[in-house]
């Protein structure tokens, strides 16, 4: 790989939403000793300033296919943590490693360590079905249950016995529709099917069953790439109020989306955490090669 | 480019050419099943003044059911019919024309209602097997009289009977009501139907719900490894074992080490069963498999068990599939005749089954045994129960497809 002169440098990806953070428009005078080789090495700042979740060394394999490797990175409370990166990066993969989603997979092997609040969730008591309950995943493809847009909100609740009653279970399903942006829309159909819905909409009604449950984590795995700009930038404004409550982990591979909805942004190169830092310090200012090249649109 | 288009002409014209000869067999077929088997829904009937003589019945005072002489009533009343027969030899040949279900027709009438006895009852009795064929044009009375069951004296008493309004065609109930017997014009359906219907109730009880839990267990439970993949293996082969083999293992297993009745529809039920089995567990595998995974994650993703994904997701979004599968294999079970064979289900049984254990046949083994008798008038009844069996056939292979488009789901 050449090394890049600074005259080349790109600039940054332009901030097109009123909250997406302030980027100097510097033109970097000094080439910063920037890293150009790949090694097992993460450059920027992996911790949080509240560490929620926390993944150290964190090892998977797909049979013999080393997917992920030594991969340590802290996730704050309240806070938006993007993954960006080429496709078969193994962000997807590190981030269904957090809910033990891999545990589905016969040949997944994951080895390391992640703790949720404290307590690493692949400990031999944690049941898995407990943990997706506090840490939820909304998918790529809009996946709503062949059920009424009631059911679907209502069915994490029932598994996990959180209502009493029916009315505290219309409360629930009206909250989390609500939060979700989407009870006026739906409030007078709550009997039709949740696949009637248009694909941003069906992505929402996901996300009000997500929330449904009351997580404390969100994973969100390229939430917005099945949907249209206007769909997109609906979810967009969802995450920004979500992050009150909730952490949310968002892979994704639109850099913009990364820069306008996260606070911080986690670069992954074939299997391997390259570069953590802030979302701004990302987009101005890589420290690893890499990470440059991806970003300006020089691979991936 | 001519060449090419040359080459598709010939290929779709080879394609309706093999359709169009497809199609005409299935008609032959049909047809010539219909031409032959519609006579056997109609049978004729003699109308008969009889005479219920307390003499004749309970010539000691006491009527016995079980003894009393009722055919010499039917005869009687024949006689009476035609005055002009007298000589011994003529008489015989009158009474042939008459079946001997009439006997049990006068006793049956009497044991529904014994004040009767004394009166004069007017009836509708089943004439003989031979004379029905013969007012059905099966017998071709211009044949030299040799060469044909009826004599002319017979032809010419059913013509007079006929000239009355004595003889009549009718439907043919007894087709329907009664169980096998070696009067043809007494023969019906009914054991065996019931007898069918009973296996069919074992087959599905047992094998629906072993072979979705099995499809189920292997499908989303099951680590996959050297076993499982064994197991596919055999599935797969079991589903095409000829099905004599099952018979011959439920000989073995059911009848001999288990001791269990023969010729009885709760063994026969367990052999279908055997068979149906790998058919309903592909079925379900396949309609399994079909369910989005972006279900399953989904439901995973809400902190659902596996269990609660399978019955809650998976399952409900499988069911037509299986529903469809269960229904495919159920009327190949009640197709098959060959293991039945082996069980002793081709005894010939005339009481209609009541029960699981009560000796009985089944439909396709009941047309074999039809298909095997020398008398005229079962070729028909033979083509009627064939008629019977492809009515039964299509309306189950018809729900299944219904039950697929009215439970088939979009997501």
């Amino acid at each position: 790989m050449t090394e890049v002169t600074p005259d080349k440098q790109v600039p940054p990806p332009a901030p097109n939403r009123r909250d997406a953070p302030a980027v100097e428009n510097t033109v970097l005078r000094e080439m910063p000793k920037r890293k150009t080789v790949l090694s097992g090495e993460t450059v920027g700042n992996i911790h949080s300033e509240n560490p929620f979740m926390v993944a150290e060394n964190v090892n998977v394999h797909y049979g013999d296919n080393h997917a992920i490797q030594n991969v340590s990175l802290e996730i704050g409370k309240k806070e938006v943590i993007a993954l960006i990166g080429p496709s078969g990066c193994g962000k997807s993969t590190f981030l269904r490693c957090l809910n033990r989603m891999n545990d589905t997979i016969d040949t997944a092997r994951v080895t390391g360590k992640i703790t949720l609040d404290g307590k690493d969730i692949y400990r031999k008591e944690q049941d898995p079905v407990a943990l997706r309950a506090r840490v939820g995943m909304v998918f790529q493809k809009p996946n709503p249950f062949p059920k009424s847009i009631y059911d679907n909100v209502a069915y994490g609740p029932r598994i996990h016995g959180l209502a009493a009653d029916r009315a505290e279970l219309d409360n629930i399903v009206y909250t989390s529709l609500e939060r979700a942006g989407l009870i006026n829309e739906v409030k007078d159909r709550l009997d039709e099917p949740g696949t009637s819905l248009s694909g941003g909409q069906q992505q929402r009604l996901c996300i009000a069953r997500t929330i449904a449950v009351n997580p404390e984590v969100i994973l969100m795995d390229e939430p917005c790439s099945a949907l249209d700009p206007i769909a997109t930038a609906r979810i967009e404004d969802l995450m920004d109020e979500l992050c009150e409550d909730y952490a949310i982990v968002i892979v994704t591979h639109s850099m913009q989306q990364a820069a306008r909805v996260s606070r911080r942004v986690a670069y992954f190169h074939l299997g391997l955490l390259v570069e953590v830092d802030k979302t701004d310090k990302i987009f101005t200012n890589p420290q690893h090669k890499l990470t440059e090249d991806y970003i300006t649109g020089r691979i991936g | 480019m001519p060449r090419r288009r040359r080459r598709e002409f010939t290929f779709r014209l080879l394609g309706m050419i093999a359709t169009g000869i497809g199609i005409v067999f299935l008609g032959v077929f049909f047809s010539s099943l219909v031409a032959q088997g519609a006579s056997a829904f109609k049978q004729t009937y003699l109308q008969l003044d009889i005479e219920l003589n307390e003499d004749v019945l309970a010539p000691g005072g006491q009527l016995d059911l079980a003894y009393a002489d009722f055919d010499s009533l039917v005869r009687t009343a024949l006689r009476k019919e035609l005055p002009e027969v007298s000589s011994r030899q003529d008489r015989r040949a009158l009474y042939r024309i008459v079946s001997v279900g009439a006997a049990y027709q006068v006793r049956d009438l009497l044991e529904e209602n014994p004040g009767l006895l004394g009166t004069t009852q007017t009836l509708w009795v089943p004439a003989s097997s031979t004379i029905d064929m013969l007012i059905k044009g099966n017998i071709d009375a211009n044949l030299e009289e040799a060469l044909r069951p009826v004599s002319d004296r017979q032809i010419a008493w059913v013509e007079s009977l006929r000239a009355a309004g004595r003889l009549e065609t009718r439907f043919n109930k007894a087709l329907f009501t009664n169980g096998d017997s070696r009067e043809p014009e007494l023969a019906g359906i009914k054991g065996a139907v019931m007898g069918s219907l009973y296996m069919l109730m074992v087959t599905l009880v047992l094998s629906f719900p072993i072979g979705v839990a099995a499809a189920i267990y292997l499908e989303e439970f099951a680590p996959r490894n050297r076993w499982s993949d064994l197991i596919e293996v055999n599935i797969n082969n079991l589903a095409a074992v000829p099905s004599i083999v099952f018979g011959l293992l439920g000989l073995a297993v059911f009848i001999n080490w288990a001791a269990l009745p023969r010729s009885a529809p709760l063994v026969g039920g367990l052999v279908l069963t055997l068979l149906t089995l790998p058919v309903i567990i592909i079925a379900s595998r396949a309609s399994i498999k079909a369910v989005p995974p972006s279900i399953r994650e989904a439901a995973l993703g809400l902190g659902a068990s596996q269990t609660q994904v399978v019955f809650h997701h998976v399952l409900p979004l499988a069911m037509p599939g299986m529903l469809t599968g269960a229904i495919i294999g159920m009327s190949r079970a009640l197709g098959e005749s060959a293991p039945l064979l082996m069980i002793g289900m081709i005894a010939f049984i005339v009481d209609v089954p009541g029960s699981l254990t009560d000796p009985a046949t089944a439909l396709p083994v009941q047309i074999f045994l039809w298909a095997d008798s020398p008398e005229r008038a079962f070729a028909e009844r033979t083509s009627a129960a064939i008629i019977v069996l492809l009515g039964f056939l299509l309306v189950m292979n018809l729900a299944a497809v219904i039950l697929r488009k009215r439970m088939e789901r979009k997501w």
